[in-house]
């Protein structure tokens, strides 16, 4: 570790000093990145080389503290044109090799000052691998980032990090979502309405549906059946979003009605789970989940294979090898991860409903999955005709 | 959907020899491919024309042919072999040209050989550019992204002038069409050079036609590595971003995986265009590599090209990412799918994903321009680079400063101290690419550069050029210290430091750096290349060092053999080494141990991470090699570590490794020293009574004129301690004598020259032999074609040697048993003698695997390599004829008199270098190695053989036609009866006056040609020269003499290497060739596998 203080002939700064302590005990020392002070979170890790920007500001990772595999970041810089929401969400940063200097013909400045300026106290200078590695055999666990010249013993720290809150039993969404409803045009020509629940709604999700001429109703997460059924929709979206989603109670209850009304629905990841639930399926916390953009994910009706962007910490605890009865008629597994079979999207064979667990807006990721956006116009076509 | 079923055989052409542009990483692929279709199950059918690789060794196919890679001879092997299948895109563009020639002449439907792994028509679309501009436009149709450089075609100065607003102004890149060799093309930066160059393009097109173009220099470069399966499942597996932009053969370049500069947007924008693109071309299984061009003011992409096949860059891509192209290509040729392919690194998930990386790979090219003093070193976009190293760090700085110092070249490495000199002139020195610009940029930062600056100069993306500040600012706090501490020390590793840089700004010796950073317990860790940055765990112990904080070393049980590679191909060190460390590792792993594989060349069989049971992708310095012995130390057992197989460059390692108590097992460095120093290998001769050339060493004019008075001209002379001869050369008076001395910059008093005797007309043998300390096993003895004084490895050579007798096989055996056993040899040693009259002189003797180990081990299907292996960990010759690894009776020099006869062959790499005024460069062969690669010819007969193997090197020996001939006067003598064959044959003969005057004088009659000096006659009588361009000669015999016949020559062979007309610059050669042209006119040349050849040899042996 550098933790030494630089001799003066440097142009080189060094900052403060920081430590990482994970609930299990083991510690990382490194140095402040971001802003200097204290922050918990469940630790994971991200394996994406590039797309930084979209995953700090993804709701879906409000109150996780975020480890960077790719030992590289902030080499781009930051735009405004590249963020998923207004602010960023993550509740820590862990990275090895911080950029110095920005290069980008559309970066505006530098991710150090934008962690700075949004108050996200991250760490720079570990062994991201070695904390990956520990992550991966252990599980996610709790986090904390302590970072400034007068930091607490060990023991204290330890202590903090061991009182803060868990993910499993978390529910998130509720924070993370618009207050307000609001409206994302059609670009183009309008074809369709949809209301898109916003749990965490990652702004190029939006952006996917007005590409295809739907005029998109963005509604808080509190919204009722009725609220959803005000904007006469074509149909109806359940977007991503934070937390274990056994908590989303209220949101369940709303897409049942959607489903018992047979208006076409699309949910990605915390929609997927929510879909889960309302068909009657469990959810569960997976061991260290899925996060990164190169997940390859079979689309089972094809057998085609597709490299997909995925965040996800709880999965749909479904049955893979048959079709399930469920109060809306069949349900089946329509995506699987070739990586560990987890349930990656879910389909009702006699209602137009879908939902996947990964991310077709791919912001960041590959666009293998930009079909989905199609399947769900058809389906709205589908009720229409 | 699992394999095909309806495939029983695949036919896989090889890349033939190396070549600049097509190397090692081909037997890299096209091994990986072989194993993997003999593994399900699939009849290899293998034609590869070189014998220094892995995938030409028997056991990798079932039927292997050592032939020409022409249509005509792949030809004949379908003919006999019947294969259902060809795949042609492993073999690099021989592979992929000899492919479409015989589809295009029929011959595959003629036998019903299927194309697997590429369509004909996605070929010529990813080949041509006009098609593959059309590929573009309608990608860019489909996506809205993507598309082709900027162009407009001209027939005049009008047009031209018009041209520069259409494309949006200056610079334009100017190409007059159907020009040679891009002839009359350049950069326009103004209209008063446009008016001249495109005025000259315009006159020396015969269309009077140029094309403009938009100039791309300076944007950001990026490859991606696609693959596809049947279902058209598309993976990027890697992406590479060149640190020098555009204007530098990607070959040429430092590249960097994965990419560092690019946001998500605009990489997932590349990866968009490369698949549109995979499927638009048709590719429908295997591999492909896109380039693209970036402007780094607005993000415009610009596609470049695509090669629809196996590349170096995807062989870059596998060893980069742990993802194996070549194998996966192979599955997906006979039917697989990318999700029915398990990952072989975490046996767990499939191949269909795209790997992410938490590590950073830096390659570096390695030139050999001192080879090629009149070539111009100005790097463009045509390759000049023979080889690369690759190095892989947690962070950029680390895995550069890792990648320079494997290129195991003074001065590869930054230097932070002296004077840094003027920074305007570094500047503008930098603004040229060239071998070392990198250090250039370090020195102007050190002499005060901005980043702007060098950016200006450069146009290196300014996150590369501030990781340079970076290093630089690091090493002025190494300096400003008052002591190394551990935090500095780590840092200062962290960013890839080595203890000799160190060493050299704190003033210390690297031992003491050492020390010094062991007492303070900072040492690297080992981290895996795992595919998926550590999201599952790997299986694949494939390691590469890292100052950070966790080791992934697992401890093991069995003893372990650390087997040291040869570092970055060059001349005079390339594939042959690695194919000797990769069979020491399969002979090792078979007889127990646990084989670890060091080295830092992407391109080889050596590294990829199935060779070996554990595989460390590290620099080959004593640094690096004294960490992994450490760690594999304290993870288990060591047996030793070898180092006689890898060339020089381990070789030159083995004393420090000894003083540093590693276990150096095989041949002793002390052992090693009596070899290659003078003196004590004077004394080695001395006591077993063999004679050397009379010999001594000066440092001055005067000491070597005094020498080379007394042993008379001509002498050799050369610089000690260099290698493939680098500034060796033939004196034959005292004038050059001088001039050499005036002009060498190696000599001192601590490096004195070295002047022999130069056995003229002397024939040269060389022996590879096994010795274990008893027995000596003769591996074989071949004698050279052409005569002492040009480098063994530049000369031809014939295994078993062709002129002579038992007599002088049982003195050289005598000779090579008293040195081995003198020296001390425990394993391989290669001895180079001079047969001159009748005395048998040694030259000398290397106590390690010499380049021609595969020859030899081919030629007489024997192991020798692994057989060397075994000896260095005590297994005996005798234990080895039992066991069967060495055949139970005789050796390589007692071959049946039926034995077949190989012919090695070396290829030249002169069509790939120009001087600065674009002329080709001389193609004399000398006592300087200069050669890339080689092929072999074999064949019952010696001529056939020979044939064989000019048809492999240079294309087919002419049967008929003109032949021109003009030698120097020690030649004319053995001229006469080659020429005299040649008239028989029916060549007409054209000579230049002086050699047509001997040969009617001898009653052969030669047209008189005009020397190139002579200019045209006044009938209009054409130059040699002027004849060559226009195709009227077919073969050429041109052998010079001393400095002045090489100037006269050099006209014609220059122009014989820009036509491709055979050219024989040696009068033994032309003998040679005569005997060839003879078998190739009486009846057919047929073709036999390796395996054919080693079941008759065995017959017959016993």
């Amino acid at each position: 570790m550098t933790t030494s203080q630089q001799g003066n002939a440097s142009q080189r700064k060094e900052a403060p000093p920081a430590v990482l302590v994970l609930e299990d005990g083991r510690t990382f020392r490194g140095r402040a990145y971001g802003a200097v002070g204290v922050t918990f979170g469940e630790a994971v890790f991200s394996t994406g080389m590039t797309g930084y920007q979209e995953t700090l500001t993804d709701p879906s990772y409000h109150r996780q503290v975020v480890v960077m595999t790719a030992p590289h970041v902030g080499n781009t810089g930051v735009n405004d044109d590249d963020p998923e929401s207004g602010r960023i969400w993550v509740a820590g940063y862990v990275v090895r090799d911080p950029a110095r200097v920005p290069s980008n013909w559309r970066s505006r400045r530098s991710l150090d000052d934008e962690l700075v300026a949004q108050g996200v106290v991250g760490i720079s200078g570990i062994d991201t691998r070695a904390l990956t590695r520990h992550l991966r055999e252990r599980g996610a666990m709790r986090v904390g980032i302590f970072s400034g010249n007068a930091l607490p013993d060990d023991g204290t720290m330890l202590a903090e990090v061991r009182q803060a809150p868990e993910m499993k039993g978390a529910s998130l969404y509720e924070e993370v979502a618009t207050k307000e409803a609001y409206v994302v045009p059609a670009i183009g020509e309008k074809k369709f309405t949809v209301a898109a629940v916003d749990l965490g709604i990652k702004g190029m999700t939006p952006h996917r549906m007005a590409e295809r001429g739907i005029e998109v109703h963005v509604l808080p997460a509190t919204a009722t059946a009725e609220d959803v059924f005000a904007v006469a929709p074509d149909g109806v979206f359940f977007s991503n979003g934070p937390g274990d989603p056994a908590t989303a109670d209220g949101p369940v209850a709303v897409m049942r009605e959607v489903l018992a009304r047979s208006t076409p629905l699309f949910g990605i990841c915390f929609g997927n789970q929510i879909l889960g639930r309302a068909l009657g399926f469990g959810t569960y916390k997976l061991k260290y989940g899925h996060r990164g953009i190169n997940q390859p994910v079979q689309d089972r009706t094809t057998g085609k294979v597709e490299v997909t962007a995925h965040n996800h910490g709880f999965a749909v605890d479904a049955p893979l090898d048959r079709v399930s009865d469920t109060p809306y008629g069949r349900a089946e597994v329509s995506h699987v991860c070739l990586n560990d079979q987890v349930v990656e999207g879910l389909q009702l064979l006699d209602r137009p409903a879908f939902s996947v667990q990964y991310h077709p807006e791919a912001a960041a990721g590959p666009h293998d999955a930009a079909y989905l956006f199609d399947r769900f116009v058809s389906l709205m076509e589908g009720q229409r005709a | 959907m699992p394999k095909r079923s309806d495939i029983q055989s695949v036919l896989v052409i090889g890349s033939g020899p190396i070549v600049i542009g097509q190397a090692a990483e081909f037997d890299y692929s096209g091994t990986q491919a072989c194993r993997v279709l003999k593994a399900e199950g699939l009849r290899v059918i293998l034609v590869n024309s070189n014998p220094a690789t892995i995938m030409t060794d028997p056991e990798i196919a079932d039927a292997t042919y050592v032939e020409p890679i022409t249509p005509e001879f792949v030809e004949k092997i379908i003919a006999k072999e019947r294969p259902d299948t060809l795949l042609p895109t492993l073999g690099g563009q021989t592979a992929l040209n000899t492919a479409i020639s015989m589809h295009e002449q029929g011959v595959l439907e003629k036998y019903g050989v299927e194309l697997i792994g590429a369509n004909v028509e996605a070929i010529n679309k990813g080949e041509d550019r006009d098609l593959f501009k059309g590929v573009v436009e309608a990608v860019r149709e489909k996506i809205g992204h993507g598309e082709s450089a900027r162009s407009v075609i001209c027939h005049s100065m009008d047009d031209v002038i018009a041209g520069v607003d259409t494309l949006g102004g200056y610079p334009v890149v100017v190409r007059p069409s159907f020009t040679m060799g891009g002839a009359g093309s350049g950069f326009a930066h103004d209209e008063e050079e446009l008016r001249r160059i495109a005025g000259q393009g315009l006159t020396l097109s015969p269309t009077t036609e140029v094309l403009l173009e938009e100039s791309i220099l300076g944007w950001k470069e990026y490859e991606l590595e696609l693959m596809r399966d049947k279902h058209d499942n598309v993976v990027v597996v890697c992406s590479i971003e060149n640190f020098d932009p555009m204007g530098v053969h990607t070959g040429d370049s430092i590249t960097v995986a994965p990419s560092m500069t690019l946001t998500d947007r605009e990489y997932q924008r590349l990866r968009d265009i490369g698949i549109a693109i995979i499927r638009e071309v048709g590719v429908d299984t295997g591999g492909c590599n896109i380039q693209f061009a970036v402007n780094p003011d607005d993000g415009r992409i610009i596609v470049i090209e695509m090669n629809p096949r196996v590349s170096r860059s995807s062989a870059l891509a596998s060893k980069a990412t742990g993802f194996p192209i070549a194998k996966i290509a192979a599955k997906l040729a006979v039917g697989y799918t990318l999700d029915e392919i398990p990952n072989d690194i975490t046996e767990k998930t499939p191949a269909s994903f795209e790997p992410t990386l938490d590590y950073v790979v830096v390659k570096a090219p390695r030139f050999a321009f001192e080879k090629f003093p009149s070539a111009d070193s100005t790097l463009t976009t045509t390759m000049k680079s023979v080889g690369e190293a690759m190095a892989i760090g947690r962070n950029f700085t680390e895995a550069l400063q890792k990648a320079l110092r494997s290129l195991e070249r003074k001065g590869s490495q930054f230097t932070f101290v002296g004077e840094p000199g003027d920074k305007a002139e570094l500047l503008r020195e930098a603004v040229r690419p060239t071998d070392g610009r990198i250090n250039s940029v370090m020195q102007a930062i050190r002499a005060g550069a901005t980043p702007e600056e060098v950016f200006e100069s450069t146009k290196i993306d300014p996150w590369f050029v501030d990781q340079l500040f970076l290093i630089k600012e690091i090493a002025d706090e190494l300096a400003a210290a008052d002591k190394l501490d551990p935090s500095l020390l780590a840092l200062a590793k962290r960013h890839g430091f080595s203890d000799v840089q160190i060493g050299e700004i704190r003033g210390l010796r690297e031992d003491v750096v050492r020390e010094v950073r062991h007492a303070l317990g900072v040492r690297p860790v080992y981290k895996t290349v795992d595919t998926c940055a550590a999201e599952f765990a790997a299986k694949t112990p494939y390691f590469y060092s890292s100052y950070d904080e966790e080791s992934e070393v697992a401890p093991r049980t069995k003893p372990a053999v650390i087997i040291l590679g040869s570092g970055p191909n060059r001349i005079g060190q390339g594939i042959e080494f690695d194919y000797s460390c990769v069979h020491a590792s399969f002979a090792l792993s078979d007889a127990g141990y646990e084989t670890v594989m060091v080295n830092c060349n992407p391109e080889t069989v050596s590294t990829d991470y199935d060779t070996s049971d554990r595989l460390y992708f590290e620099p080959l310095t004593l640094e690096d090699v004294l960490e992994i012995v450490h760690a594999e130390s304290l993870a288990g057992p060591l047996a030793g570590v070898i180092v006689q197989l890898g060339g020089q460059t381990p070789l030159g390692l083995a004393q420090a490794l000894k003083d540093n108590g590693v276990p150096v097992v095989g041949t002793s460095p002390e052992a090693i020293h009596a070899a290659e120093d003078r003196g004590a290998f004077g004394q080695v001769l001395a006591e077993a009574g063999l004679p050397a050339p009379k010999h001594g060493t000066a440092t001055t004019f005067a000491g070597a004129k005094a020498i080379a008075d007394e042993i008379g001209y001509p002498v050799l002379v050369r610089p000690s301690y260099v290698l493939g001869g680098r500034g060796m050369e033939i004196v034959y008076d005292e004038t050059r004598l001088a001039s050499y001395i005036a002009e060498s910059t190696e000599i001192s008093p601590s490096r004195p020259v070295l002047v022999d005797r130069f056995l003229d007309d002397a024939i040269e043998i060389d022996v590879d032999a096994l010795y274990d300390g008893q027995e000596l096993y003769l591996g074989g003895v071949m004698e050279h074609i052409e005569e002492a004084g040009i480098h063994s490895g530049d000369s031809a050579c014939a295994l078993p040697p062709i002129t002579l007798g038992g007599f002088d096989i049982k003195r050289l055996r005598a000779s090579t048993e008293a040195i081995a056993k003198g020296v001390g040899v425990r394993g391989l040693i290669n001895i180079q003698f001079a047969m001159a009259g009748d005395i048998l002189y040694v030259l000398e003797a290397n106590p390690r695997a010499s380049r021609t180990v595969p020859f030899t081990s081919k030629a007489t299907a024997v192991p020798l390599a692994k057989a060397a292996a075994r000896i260095s960990l005590g297994a005996t010759v005798a234990e080895l004829r039992a066991e069967g690894l060495l055949p139970a009776n005789g050796d390589g020099g007692t071959l049946p008199l039926d034995a077949p006869i190989s012919v090695k062959e070396a290829v030249m790499p002169w069509s790939r270098f120009r001087d600065i005024h674009g002329r080709g460069v001389d193609t004399v062969l000398g006592p300087e190695m200069r050669s890339t690669g080689e092929v072999m010819g074999i064949d019952s007969m010696f001529g056939t053989a020979y044939a064989k193997s000019q048809a492999g090197a240079y294309g087919p020996l002419p049967t008929k036609g003109r032949a021109f001939i003009s030698v120097a006067n020690r030649d004319k003598r053995s001229m006469i009866f080659p020429a005299r064959e040649l008239v028989a044959h029916g060549f007409e003969l054209l000579a230049t006056s002086g050699t047509a005057e001997v040969l009617r004088r001898n009653g052969i009659n030669a047209a008189v040609v005009r020397k190139q000096s002579e200019g045209e006659g006044p009938n209009g009588e054409k130059t040699i020269v002027q004849l060559i361009h226009e195709g009227e000669v077919d073969l050429i015999v041109n052998t010079p003499y001393g400095t002045g016949g090489r100037l006269d020559g050099y006209d014609i062979r220059t122009a014989a290497v820009a036509r491709s007309v055979p050219c024989l610059t040696t009068v033994q050669a032309l003998a040679a060739a005569v005997q060839g042209i003879d078998a190739l006119n009486h009846g057919d040349v047929g073709v036999r596998s390796l395996q054919e050849h080693a079941e008759h040899l065995t017959a017959a042996r016993d």
